[in-house]
């Protein structure tokens, strides 16, 4: 627990030092934060691989503590992105954000704040304690998000975010004041059977989901995500699309973990949830031209993955059926990792394209493959594993969740598997389809515009924590073998099972690295043997069919791309073109504008708002602003409070 | 022990040699098919092997837009098809490589071929692969649900979550669950036209760039690459058609006339490929999604059986 503890200080101080240097502020926070992680890391090793947990008792409250906080296999799990991530989100900041930032000392500071909050949940084991981290990591995340409050979009962002997270957390007191009416202790422990069957367990369940929902942005409660993703600098979006959404389902996985007997339809919900989450949220994704929008819409998506598995061992749960729950839990578990690593590689790569070019626009980019070839390396590494491609890490998870929804269907006799998965399926080719338009239209092809033509690769800062990130997605997509054990030992908690999950009996993960290295084997040959037979390069032109001085700006664009699938699915996502008919020969100057609205945020939330915005004015009469006015509001109500007291 | 030993693996080197050296016969024997059908001598059932061996000695070109990824596309291809021949069984020998959800790691190492491919053509940054690139990826969304929910409808059938089960299964036989078996066969001879780029969704001798889809993909690829793309075509054509006939074959009372019965169930295959080709033509490109839809609903409509 002392290395916990000391992870916690040093992360919660890594921007104190940078308050007072003058220069290297963020190296210091950086090292610092890397120490924190590394201390950390040890103790989420020793509890993941079988330590009993240790627990931090700092005070004795009248709720009747025994551990103020508690680092049990699930928690550890969770840790281990929480750690990794802004280890490398601070080192990327040292190129990306550096001090000649106005706001770079308040981001450091609130950087590591906001870490040590997410550090302090992973492990809180009370009511009081979880729900202290979750407001702090709530706050000081909208902070984050307002870096750049002079932009009104900033700004707007900000206060959805800041809005709906509050939601959540009313949400989330009503639900563990009626868990504590209902007898449960505010300890987490286990809760009575029989409870999660009466209108109270339903109301408790759906509460929960609406709370822990908001945070993870599950569709439709997915709203304040694409902006504030996008309006954030580009390491705190990595930091909160890796890891504060996933303490969403951490909270989840901690609720679903006390109830031993879920109804059958929790389980339902949670499947059908993730059906929609996963399947719109891709769909959304692929309309998409902003390209830190585009991947705020993707964690929707890996959102809705996650609760596919969660959904297929809640129902393993219910009927009984201990591999389903095993394995639901398990591929949860480790694509909640997997998503960490890999979309926070992703925003950190589109942060460095975003530095280069100074822009979010992917029509504006192009041929940035040459310029920037790490950046470029390390990309392609990140959407290979968020598209689930073997051999990265992206592919074992939702492996292990197809091989639940699967062995659901041939043994288990329920029908909510197929749903599950007809969805991954679908989702899988949808994401494919976007991260190939993302990849070809970015980093592939000519330059579109100029500041795409001057584009240069980013500084050693920025490339290594790239490339550490896509090494390990890398590394646990073709040895698998090393993250069972502490899989299987969080996926047995998670699960409720007594003791670790029996993955090694229920799925060959070896297996998978047996077909993985032959596979990069012959790749590495047969690659070797097309070199060897290559010309040197001629500086010949692409094939154009005989088109005379083609410039850069007849390539497919990225809304060209996805024009085919966005019209398909023009019944879901109601995308918004405005365009004038191209008549006649030589036809003047025409535009084509296409736009995919939010379709809850600005088709539903920001109209009817505005509604009972104008409706509410009436009450601005009261609302004067002049100081006598509201003491005499003052004595009206104590004056009414006194007449109810004395009558 | 020794012995049994001995013809497994003298099973298993018949596997992978069928695997590395049958596929480029398979097109060319479609082609003669066409051929005969159109009144045509044809080229020689053996083309694709000249062919090859030409184009492996035949210097590469590449345009001046391109990186390292123009290669990852026909080196994907290749690799991937190599190491899914060694999952699907041929026949009812079980495949070399064989655990519980290995078809999923086969649908998905065709995904990362077509990722490669998608992305590789990309590369040249012209509007015409990009065109061919956007339809791949357009069509596969429809085909990967329809590949999955086959896969679904045989699990639940045979009881087995392992390709060698649901294909090879012993105690599978056409006169258990028929109808949903011929409706999953139906699905899966969709997404195999579609996926293996032939008539009516895709003609591979159409002239014109704008109506192609695999074809104009690969426009640029010349030399060694491009044998490998066209090596790595007839390959997944192969392996895509052992699923199909898999389950349809008869167990015969000999290991080695079950080997017999597979490649006559290939040639045939080919044969009908050929025979679709000559009597239909490609659909309008609008009207491919529908067809895909067909096979998705033949699939489901499988699974539905099953349950009921």
């Amino acid at each position: 627990m002392i290395l916990f503890a000391l992870a916690l200080l040093l992360v919660a101080g890594s921007g104190v030092p940078g308050l007072w240097l003058r220069t290297g502020g963020g190296k210091a926070a950086a090292w610092l934060i890397g120490l924190g992680a590394l201390s950390g890391l040890a103790a989420a090793g020793m509890v993941l691989g079988g330590a009993a947990p240790p627990t931090l008792a700092l005070l004795h409250t009248p709720l009747g503590t025994q551990g103020f906080l508690r680092l049990d296999p699930v928690g550890a799990f969770f840790l281990v992105p929480v750690l990794v991530l802004p280890a490398c989100g601070s080192a990327f900041a040292v190129g990306y954000w550096g001090d000649q930032h106005e706001s770079a000392r308040r981001l450091r500071l609130l950087y590591g704040i906001t870490c040590a909050f997410l550090v302090l949940l992973t492990a809180a084991a009370q009511a009081l304690t979880f729900l202290l981290a979750w407001e702090g990591m709530a706050i000081t995340a909208f902070l984050l998000v307002m870096a750049e409050d002079r932009d009104p979009e900033t700004r707007r962002a900000g206060w959805i975010y800041l809005a709906s997270t509050h939601t959540g957390t009313l949400c989330l007191f009503a639900a563990f004041g009626l868990a504590a009416g209902a007898g449960a202790s505010f300890l987490f422990g286990p809760v009575a059977p029989g409870l999660a069957a009466t209108p109270r367990g339903s109301a408790i369940f759906m509460l929960c989901l609406a709370g822990f929902g908001l945070k993870a942005g599950v569709f439709p409660l997915h709203y304040w995500l694409p902006p504030a993703h996008a309006a954030a600098p580009s390491h705190v979006s990595s930091l909160m699309s890796g890891v504060l959404i996933k303490m969403g389902i951490l909270g989840m996985v901690r609720a679903l973990a006390l109830v031993p007997d879920p109804p059958l339809w929790w389980g339902a919900l949670l499947v059908a949830l993730g059906a929609v989450s996963g399947i719109l949220g891709v769909a959304f994704a692929l309309a998409q031209h902003d390209l830190k929008r585009l991947l705020a819409y993707h964690s929707i998506e890996n959102i809705g993955i996650i609760l596919l598995g969660l959904g297929l061992g809640t129902l393993g749960k219910s009927t009984g059926h201990p591999v389903l729950q095993a394995l639901g839990f398990a591929g949860a578990l480790l694509h909640v990792l997997n998503h960490s690593l890999f979309k926070g590689l992703l925003f950190l790569g589109a942060g460095s394209v975003v530095h280069a070019t100074g822009s979010r626009d992917l029509e504006r980019m192009g041929g940035l493959a040459r310029s920037m070839p790490v950046t470029a390396g390390a990309f392609l590494a990140g959407s290979w594993a968020i598209c689930g491609l073997p051999p990265f890490n992206g592919f074992i998870s939702e492996w292990l969740i197809y091989l639940a929804a699967f062995q659901g269907l041939a043994f288990a006799h329920s029908h909510w598997p197929v749903l599950a998965l007809a969805a991954l399926a679908l989702i899988g080719a949808l994401a494919a389809a976007c991260f190939a338009k993302v990849f070809g239209v970015v980093f592939l092809g000519e330059p579109r515009t100029s500041a795409a033509a001057g584009a240069a690769e980013a500084p050693r800062a920025m490339r290594t924590p790239m490339l550490v990130l896509a090494g390990i997605c890398a590394a646990i997509g073709v040895l698998p073998v090393l993250v069972g054990p502490a899989l299987a030992r969080a996926a047995g908690a998670a699960a409720g099972l007594p003791g670790p999950a029996d993955l090694g009996g229920l799925a060959h993960l070896g297996a998978l690295t047996a077909v993985t290295l032959p596979l990069l084997a012959a790749a590495g040959l047969i690659w070797a043997w097309t070199r060897k037979g290559a010309a040197p390069r001629a500086g010949l032109p692409t094939w154009d069919c005989g088109y005379a001085a083609a410039s850069a700006r007849i390539q497919y664009t990225a809304s060209s791309f996805a024009d085919e699938l966005v019209t398909a699915m023009r019944f879901v996502l109601w995308p918004q073109v405005r365009w004038r008919r191209v008549l006649g020969l030589f036809p003047s100057q025409r535009s084509y504008r296409s736009h995919v609205p939010d379709p809850v945020l600005d088709r539903v939330a920001a109209p009817c708002l505005g509604f009972a915005e104008r409706g509410l004015a009436v009450l601005h009469f009261f609302q004067s602003g002049q100081l006598p006015l509201y003491l005499l509001y003052i004595l009206i109500t104590l004056v009414a409070l006194l007449v109810w007291m004395v009558a | 022990m020794t012995d049994s030993t001995l013809v497994r693996s003298l099973h298993y080197l018949l596997h992978v040699l069928t695997a590395l050296l049958l596929p480029p016969l398979i097109p060319g024997l479609i082609n003669r098919v066409k051929a005969l059908m159109a009144g045509r001598q044809g080229p020689p059932v053996l083309q694709l092997y000249y062919d090859l061996a030409k184009l492996a000695r035949k210097q590469a070109v590449f345009s001046r837009t391109t990186t390292w990824v123009f290669l990852a596309g026909p080196v994907a291809i290749v690799a991937v098809s190599m190491v899914a021949a060694l999952l699907v069984p041929f026949g009812h020998s079980p495949a070399p490589i064989n655990f519980q959800g290995d078809m999923i790691l086969l649908a998905y190492l065709f995904g990362l071929a077509r990722f490669a491919t998608v992305v590789s053509a990309l590369d040249t940054g012209s509007s015409f692969e990009g065109m061919g690139a956007a339809r791949e990826v357009t069509f596969s969304v429809l085909t990967e649900p329809a590949l999955f929910l086959g896969f679904a409808a045989l699990a639940k059938a045979t009881g087995s979550i392992s390709l060698s089960g649901m294909l090879a299964s012993p105690g599978f036989a056409i006169s258990r669950a028929t109808g949903p078996l011929i409706l999953v066969l139906a699905g899966w001879m969709i997404v195999f036209l579609t996926e293996n780029s032939r008539i009516p969704v895709d003609d591979p001798n159409t002239h014109l760039e704008l109506t192609m889809i695999h074809e104009v993909m690969v426009l640029d690829h010349s030399g060694r690459p491009f044998a490998l793309v066209l090596y790595g075509a007839s390959m997944k054509l192969m392996v895509l058609g052992a699923l199909i006939v898999g389950p349809l074959l008869p167990r015969t009372s000999h290991p080695w006339m079950d080997w017999a019965g597979f490649y006559a169930a290939m040639g045939l295959l080919a044969v009908v490929v050929g025979l679709v080709e000559s009597a239909t033509a490609r659909f309008r490109m609008n009207r491919v999604p529908q067809f895909l839809v067909a096979g998705l609903l033949a699939t489901a409509f499988a699974f539905f059986l099953l349950q009921a």
